[in-house]
């Protein structure tokens, strides 16, 4: 290598290209510190006492003992109440991904292969909507659900949810870029009805975008915060994002105020893990999918 | 954006077939515009209609608007916002590009791709997840770079939340989850870029630099653009994290900083609807008009 001199023959050869090889190389591992060491502290701090998170190495590993007397607290507290976050946001997550599913791929579709009078409008509207942020619609959500009653209740949180115009923009892309109109026409031709042509034909072709459309809407509802935060303010109702989040003001860390029923540090890192878990197993099985489908708009010629 | 009128044309080609199209796709898109309808055009309407009436319902004009920026916290929450917002586009923007390029560059694809899944991984921390991590972060008495943080200056937990901070903090936590999903969509489109074009850049002897900024950038160009709407639309509408903040501060820190905090404080704390809905409206003017420009003029979201 040519250590002396490395500029000189830099413009013809990538691989001779010493230093700012080593630059990039070490902007890139700079970076990676700075993602991943947060979540494998994270992943070490539950492992700990109190005690050992102050005052030990920040990276070591605690020990079982001290995990699952972690894990005896936080369910501990408020009778198991990390639990039944955990569930709502599992009951919550679900059904209105499965409604999702059902509304937005017919819809998608539809805008895609078919020709109706105002699907220009809708499709505008869809745009549109899509890049509106949805915090800014949480008070007159609010309000507009008070109206008819649903405060208190799931559906208040899980209809709106099921609203995901960015997933019907996505099977929209989908079907107009992946599956040729002439495929439908053919079956129409041999008479096959609309719903048949949907069911047999367009579905079948449709798992990548099913896939994806599940995956985003799920992980957006599972993140979600300031939703649930007003509509759901009872605890027993709470999904886990809005309860971790409570927990903290029982940290006395944080909040010296608390009495004898408070979470400590380590506790709260694990309750932490427990909100994630769910959406991290999915992002390990999905990242395949994820990455064509973000890409969705670039194929499209 | 073009407009295709296909559907008249057809309709007279093809009276029967287009007519039982025409239904079926009507019937497919039903539960869909009632979800729009419901959660998207009426909650609309209906922070419209609070935010130019008063109490009891009658018309008040631009009273609630006038009442709200005349808050003493308006005005620095939207200065709040706005710092924020340029921090996290330009830092969005500077650092996804210039990493998806250098990650393109690795000559190992395994590294490549590891690397991508690593940076992509926060992602799965979003929401309160990822700011309860950060405050741990940012905690010196238990963080893992604690030491770095003393050399910056901050030796307590309440130095490094310091209002002038926030901004810059808010701005890591959204950049740490955010950031390495743009990184998978930028590097998709570099890869999308035609094999010949970076070739003939290569044979006309454009070194790395060069043609990431002569050629790879400006076809990047209207990924950059959808990235930094997206983000602006997200970033608009800061909540969770100095909500939180607030909550672990016990409201020394974050309390009333961002719009949004404004309007739940609004509409939960001070009973007043009508004075949320004003400062909701004024955000969704502000963001429909950049989308519908956006849609309009960027040719990225092709309507037919």
């Amino acid at each position: 290598m040519s250590r002396t001199n490395p500029q000189a023959p830099a413009r013809r050869r990538p691989t001779r290209n010493l230093v700012p090889r080593l630059l990039s190389g070490s902007v890139l591992v700079v970076f990676l510190v700075f993602f991943v060491l947060p979540v494998i502290w994270l992943v070490l701090a539950a492992t700990k006492t109190d005690q050992q998170l102050v005052h030990g190495n920040p990276l070591s590993i605690g020990s079982w003992h001290a995990f699952k007397a972690n894990w005896d607290a936080l369910s501990g507290f408020q009778d198991n109440a990390i639990m039944q976050w955990l569930g709502n946001s599992t009951l919550y997550a679900v059904i209105s991904l499965v409604i999702t599913l059902c509304v937005t791929i017919p819809a998608g579709y539809a805008l895609a292969m078919t020709e109706f009078r105002g699907r220009h409008s809708l499709l505008v509207a869809t745009l549109v909507v899509m890049l509106m942020p949805t915090a800014t619609l949480v008070v007159p959500l609010f309000l507009e659900v008070n109206a008819v009653h649903l405060i208190g209740s799931m559906w208040s949180i899980i209809l709106p949810y099921s609203f995901y115009p960015f997933g019907v923009y996505l099977t929209y892309i989908y079907f107009s870029t992946a599956v040729p109109k002439d495929l439908l026409a053919a079956a129409r031709m041999d008479g096959c009805t609309e719903i048949g042509v949907f069911r047999h034909i367009a579905l079948p072709l449709a798992t990548p975008v099913i896939a994806l459309v599940g995956f985003f809407s799920f992980v957006a509802n599972w993140t979600n915060y300031f939703l649930p935060y007003v509509m759901l303010p009872e605890s027993s109702q709470m999904p886990i994002q809005v309860g971790v989040g409570s927990l903290l003001s029982n940290v006395p860390s944080f909040n010296p105020a608390v009495g004898t029923t408070a979470i400590e540090r380590p506790q709260l890192a694990l309750a932490t893990l427990v909100a994630i878990t769910p959406v991290l197993v999915v992002f390990l099985f999905a990242q395949r999918f994820l990455v064509s489908g973000m890409l969705a708009g670039a194929t499209k010629e | 954006m073009t407009v295709v009128n296909s559907s008249t044309s057809s309709a007279g080609r093809r009276p029967r077939g287009t007519d039982r199209q025409s239904r079926a796709g009507i019937a497919f898109v039903a539960g869909y515009v009632v979800l729009l309808i419901a959660f998207g055009i009426l909650p609309t309407g209906y922070a419209v209609y609070f935010a130019f009436t008063d109490a009891g319902g009658t018309f008040s004009g631009f009273s609630n608007f006038i009442t709200t920026a005349q808050d003493f916290r308006f005005m620095d929450a939207v200065g709040h916002v706005a710092v924020y917002l340029l921090f996290w586009l330009v830092s969005l923007v500077v650092f996804v590009v210039g990493l998806s390029l250098l990650l393109h560059r690795l000559s190992s694809g395994v590294a490549s791709k590891s690397l991508r899944f690593f940076y992509y991984i926060p992602g799965a921390l979003a929401g309160a997840a990822s700011v309860l991590v950060w405050l741990f972060m940012l905690d010196p008495s238990v963080s893992p770079v604690s030491s770095l943080l003393s050399t910056l200056g901050f030796h307590t937990f309440g130095e490094v939340i310091a209002p002038g901070n926030l901004a810059l903090l808010f701005t890591i936590i959204a950049f740490w989850t955010g950031a390495g999903g743009w990184i998978v969509v930028m590097y998709g489109a570099l890869n999308n870029i035609p094999k010949d074009v970076m070739e003939a850049a290569r044979i006309d002897g454009a070194n790395a630099w060069q043609t990431a900024w002569r050629v790879q950038i400006p076809m990047l160009r209207k990924w950059i653009i959808y990235m930094v709407i997206l983000a602006f639309a997200a970033g608009a509408q800061l909540f969770v994290e100095p909500q939180l903040l607030s909550l672990a501060s016990v409201g020394v820190a974050g309390r009333d900083y961002s719009l949004n905090q404004l309007t739940y404080d609004f509409a939960f704390q001070m009973n007043n609807i009508n004075g949320a809905a004003a400062v909701s409206v004024e955000l969704l003017v502000v963001s429909v008009t950049v989308a519908g420009i956006f849609v309009a003029r960027s040719g990225f979201f092709d309507a037919d």
